[in-house]
């Protein structure tokens, strides 16, 4: 096996060997390898295919940026991972890595035919061809484009991994541990600033960490030396907190920012068991510093894409850091003095290397330091093709004319087994411009830098423009000083020496001699799309970058188009002959690197996925056997099954209990607020439709709510317990937003009233007993108490002790029986409960769910605000007149009542349905019509409850119908999947017209 | 995600408040006199600017209380808050 580890270096530990599977083949790396730095060191650059032509890929870069090394992570169903950058993922023991994208393996690959018909699927082909026949879309093309178009499979089975939130706060948060992150985390902890330091790899120093180049010096030793000084430093200053293997996501307004923290990713199987494997930091920081550097540019040529093609600098990091050469002939293009860093790098550890620089002659420390080492350097050359299938094996040059528009002269063919491509620097903008920041144009280099630094935020480093280490420390250290207002002098003396670069050359798409259409010049790998795209997508009448963007789909993988976006701006402004400046940038977006959905969930999964609510009767319910309800976060019985019932039978036994002897049920959810001061009465004739200064102490009245614009709200009981306390229940759903809603009212237009509002749901228990039976039940619970009709009438209210324990006793009823509601303090309500049932024994005490709770009350038209009214409902709709109060000068929604729209007569209006097949039970929400013959149909209304009425003996429906007031009797039909039901319009009150069982 | 300076609490995250629209609409007193346009125009019409706004927040998972603000919808920056029946700060008119 060949090994292309040529030297030792201090990350890489030789004596930890681990051992690794890549698409099922054994491999052996190091600890402190990445999986790419590990694949590279064993000969292997081919790591994937491309996603539109199938083309070999093969490592590209060293980091982030990353286009072409994504793979997938383990086998399991419920651990495998797709996407992941090889050059981001440390190796560890016992790693199962595969390529993507490619069937049946990425040596032989079938898609790779796409190469061959790639002049038929030019840009925007999905839009163009998939278009017709509509019927296709379905059946045909969707199947074929998910088929071919697999970017790694997500895992098939629920993560068993463990993730975390944390919440800080921070005075100063840097981003980026380069030398400028360090020397600003360095000056804001050691002016007792508490600062967070944050990196997304294992260790800090960005790039300078292993440059080893004689001529950047710095206090008169080599760069990398003086940094881990420095680092060394830092270390032990209290005040600042250090987190590498952490990278920053997203960067929102104020300063709050979401970094991911990688905790386990880099363990040995074993050792990752039971740990935390990421955590999300959600950070609120006063003050943050930007540090995030600089990624170099491929160059756009034609076959650019060929495994064995990648950035200089990261042939550099390869060798310098990892020990690895990424070849034994390496060539480096370039158009700046980066590469020549790299090709000395080379050069001293023995590996062949030559220069094709596009300038026509540059000098500089660097330059000279090369040619006195004898590199061979093509000034003013230009790459115009590559060779080699599964791996680059030799390319062609030529010269540039005068204006570097044409190539001249003749082709020169060089062997290699290695490019290196450099086309610059891209200043990372994308924390500034996410934080709100404006992007300027510097024409000089053709970079994107950040506008203007706000008071609290601010660029240093490369990613503000400032590229060699001078200007980077000098800038950053006196940017740091005025931007925490501090007076930092330990950098006044630091003597930096390095090499300055003079010349510089820039050509988005390099010459060629091939006309375009015939060549593939890559500008955004992981997508495919190339410099050909581009300018087709012009030529057919695109303008903005937005469009261009996505009718390529260049910068649209899951790389963000971190080597791409420029390019392509850079292309089409010379296209369109405007000023790359002009052009603008697309929008960078969160996350910076895509994060697992783990993280952003963290804990709140299974269980804690959200908060319930329980009643104090909860385990009553569960002991027997209730199916629940999900009721906003309550859990409420949907129905109590007995011996295997169905939820039918379930609901048609204890609705039919209920009603010939007696039910109970668990009442509790439903919202409480205990009102009081002396204007509470005046308060609630201002919220309710209805009066209510008269109601006497101890009476209950029920109340409708309604929005400021006539509609339904809410509704419920409200009983008067003293001259200036009231209890209001809402509905179990609306509990809260009543609150807000009244609050809002007391404290921003009516803060005169002498009002308190607490809201109480949590603080009583109810057990609501119905039935004709109910009143025996209640003697049995409560025998001091006189339960007559003249004592305790209907919509009246008494106190009593059960066991001396107070209880508030609320005669009211919503099934339309005799019915009592019994409120205690929480802490008892189960015992009161079980008290009840054990009272209710021997009268066939049933409890009942919400199912029969819903049934009983549609038999007597009872309407649920949120089922029968939808927000577009008046009390006239609901045929509620009586309830609005005539009188009343004002409350809130009455004027809205009158608009000319809430008068209109065909308006949608509650009317009852019975079908004419009275075994037939209608669907909820189920479309009502007049005639299914002329069309378009007309759709009258829709069915809001409908229920099979066992104490009927026939089904019965609400429903809202167009103009329903005035249609009784009339016949409408529901026009269902396989039939037609016909319906007879009727009275919404099935049951007891005269509510004689209310007093039975 | 802001963080609003809740007059009652200090300084909070976002998340404990809920929003509630344009500030200083008043309710009418006498609604029963207004016609269906004026009434349409305290019900319905609200600005939508760009710039400096006065706004209506409730601080609802915290101490319940309305108040208002002053932010500027171009940066969200919060200018000012200031409770409810103060005047607004007349700088930002």
């Amino acid at each position: 096996m060949p090994n292309y580890r040529i030297h030792k270096t201090e990350y890489i530990d030789e004596t930890k060997r681990v051992s690794f599977k890549y698409d099922g083949k054994t491999y052996f790396g190091y600890e402190g390898d990445t999986l790419a730095s590990a694949l590279l060191a064993n000969g292997i650059h081919l790591v994937g295919r491309s996603f539109k032509y199938h083309r070999p890929r093969g490592i590209v870069s060293c980091g982030a940026e990353e286009p072409n090394a994504i793979c997938q992570i383990g086998s399991k169903k419920d651990l495998t991972e797709p996407n992941v950058r090889a050059t981001e993922l440390e190796l560890y023991e016992g790693l199962e890595a595969s390529s993507q994208n490619c069937w049946p393996n990425v040596k032989f690959d079938i898609g790779g035919i796409n190469n061959f018909i790639s002049p038929l699927i030019p840009a925007g082909f999905y839009y163009k061809t998939f278009m017709w026949p509509k019927s296709f879309w379905k059946k045909v093309y969707e199947p074929l484009i998910r088929l071919s178009a697999g970017l790694g499979k997500s895992p098939t089975e629920p993560d068993p991994d463990i993730y975390d939130h944390k919440y800080v706060h921070y005075d100063v948060l840097v981003i980026g541990g380069g030398v400028s992150g360090i020397i600003a985390a360095k000056m804001a902890a050691k002016n007792n600033l508490k600062t967070l330091l944050v990196d997304d790899k294992k260790i800090l120093g960005g790039s300078t960490i292993y440059q080893n180049n004689e001529s950047i010096k710095i206090d008169d030793k080599l760069s990398s030396e003086w940094l881990k000084n420095e680092i060394q430093e830092i270390k032990k200053l209290s005040k600042l907190t250090i987190k590498t293997r952490t990278s920053i996501a997203a960067y929102h307004g104020y300063n709050f920012l979401l970094a991911k923290e990688n905790l386990t990713d880099h363990l040995p199987e074993e050792k990752k068991e039971n740990k935390i494997r990421q955590r999300l930091w959600k950070i609120r920081a006063k003050k943050v510093v930007i540090a995030t550097g600089s990624i170099e540019r491929p160059l756009v040529f034609n076959n650019n894409d060929r495994p064995g093609i990648l950035l200089s600098n990261s042939i550099n990091k390869y060798l310098d850091y990892y020990g690895v050469t990424c070849g034994e002939n390496i060539i480096l293009f370039t158009n700046n003095d980066s590469a020549y860093e790299t090709s000395i790098s080379l050069h001293k550890k023995g590996i062949k290397n030559i220069i094709v620089d596009l300038r026509k002659s540059a000098s500089s420390e660097l330059i000279k330091q090369a040619e006195s080492l004898g590199v061979k350097i093509y000034f003013n050359h230009v790459v115009t093709n590559t060779f080699g299938y599964r791996k680059i094996n030799s390319l062609e040059i030529m010269k540039l004319s005068e204006d570097g528009n044409t190539t001249v002269g003749n082709k020169i063919r060089l062997s290699c087994d290695c490019l290196g491509m450099s086309g610059g620097w891209t200043p990372m903008v994308h924390m500034h411009t996410q934080s709100g920041g404006k992007l300027d144009f510097r024409d000089e280099d053709q970079v994107f830098l950040p506008k203007e630094n706000s008071e609290d935020q601010i660029s240093v480093g490369s990613c503000n423009g400032d590229f060699d280490l001078e200007n980077i420390i000098d800038k950053t250290v006196n940017k740091i000083n005025k931007f925490l207002d501090i007076d930092n002098q330990d950098y006044q003396d630091t003597n930096i020496i390095c090499s300055k670069e003079n010349d510089k050359r820039n050509i988005w798409l390099l010459p060629n001699k091939i006309p375009l259409g015939k060549t593939k010049c890559f500008i955004d790998f992981q997508n495919d799309s190339t410099a050909k795209d581009i300018k087709l997508a012009l030529k057919e009448g695109f303008r903005s970058i937005e469009h261009v963007k996505r009718y390529t789909t260049t910068g649209m993988a899951t790389d963000q188009g971190k080597l791409s976006n420029m390019h392509a701006l850079g292309i089409i402004a010379d296209t369109a002959g405007v000023k790359m400046g002009t052009l603008g940038t697309t929008t960078f977006r969160p996350p910076f690197t895509p994060l697992t959905f783990g993280t952003l969930v963290g804990r709140n999964v299974g269980k804690f996925f959200e908060v319930v609510r329980k009643t104090s009767m909860h385990e009553w319910h569960v002991e027997n056997n209730a199916e629940f309800e999900n009721v906003g976060q309550w859990k409420r019985p949907w129905y109590y099954p007995k011996n295997h019932e169905n939820m039918h039978d379930a609901v048609q036994r204890e609705s039919k209990a209920a009603r010939d002897s007696a039910g109970i049920l668990d009442a509790s959810t439903l919202g409480k607020i205990d009102i009081q001061g002396t204007d509470a009465s005046e308060f609630l004739n201002r919220v309710y439709t209805n009066a209510w200064s008269k109601l006497a102490i101890g009476k209950c009245r029920y109340g409708l709510m309604l929005n400021e614009d006539g509609m339904v709200y809410d509704d419920g009981v409200t009983t008067r317990i003293s001259e200036n306390h009231y209890l209001m229940t809402t509905t179990t759903g609306g509990a809260a937003n009543v609150l807000s809603k009244l609050e809002d009212y007391l404290q921003t237009e009516w803060p005169e009233l002498d009002v308190y509002l607490t809201s109480v749901t949590d603080h009583y228990s109810t057990a609501s007993i119905c039935g004709p039976n109910s009143k025996k039940i209640l003697n049995k619970l409560f025998p001091n108490l006189d339960l007559s009709d003249e004592n305790f009438p209907h919509m009246s209210f008494k106190e009593d002790k059960l066991e001396n324990i107070n209880c508030r006793i609320m005669r009211i009823s919503f099934t339309g029986e005799l019915s009592y509601e019994i409120n205690i303090e929480s802490k008892y309500g189960n015992s009161l409960w079980k008290m009840c049932i054990e009272a209710g024994k021997e009268f066939n005490l049933t409890p009942y769910g919400t199912e029969t709770m819903h049934l009983l009350r549609a038999e007597k038209g009872f309407i649920i605000v949120g089922q029968d009214t939808d927000g577009t409902m008046t009390p006239s709709d609901l045929q509620m007149d009586w309830i609005v109060s005539k009188k009343k000068y004002d409350f809130i929604g009455k004027r809205s009542l009158y608009r000319s729209d809430t008068v209109r007569e065909d308006r949608k209006q509650l009317v009852g349905l019975l079908t004419d097949d009275p075994k037939e039970i209608l669907e909820e929400g189920a479309q009502i019509v007049s005639d299914v013959k002329s069309k378009p149909i007309d759709m009258l209304g829709h069915v809001t409850s409908s229920y099979f009425s066992p104490n009927l003996n026939k089904s019965i429906a609400l429903a809202v119908v167009r103009s329903g007031k005035t249609m009784k009797g009339q016949k409408l039909i529901i026009p269902m999947e396989n039939k037609n039901i016909n319906v007879t319009v009727s009275d919404t009150i099935f049951l007891d017209k005269e509510n004689k069982r209310l007093n039975a | 995600m802001f963080l609003i300076n809740c007059p009652f609490c200090g300084e909070r995250d976002q998340s404990e408040f809920s929003s509630g629209g344009e500030a200083h609409i008043v309710r009418p007193k006498q609604p029963t006199e207004l016609s269906d346009d004026e009434w349409a125009e305290y019900l319905f019409m609200r600005k939508n600017i760009k710039g400096i706004q006065f706004e209506r927040w409730n601080h609802v998972h915290g101490c319940r209380k309305w108040f208002n603000v002053v932010r500027d919808t171009s940066n969200d920056k919060i200018l000012s808050v200031y409770k409810m029946g103060e005047k607004p700060p007349v700088n930002y008119k």
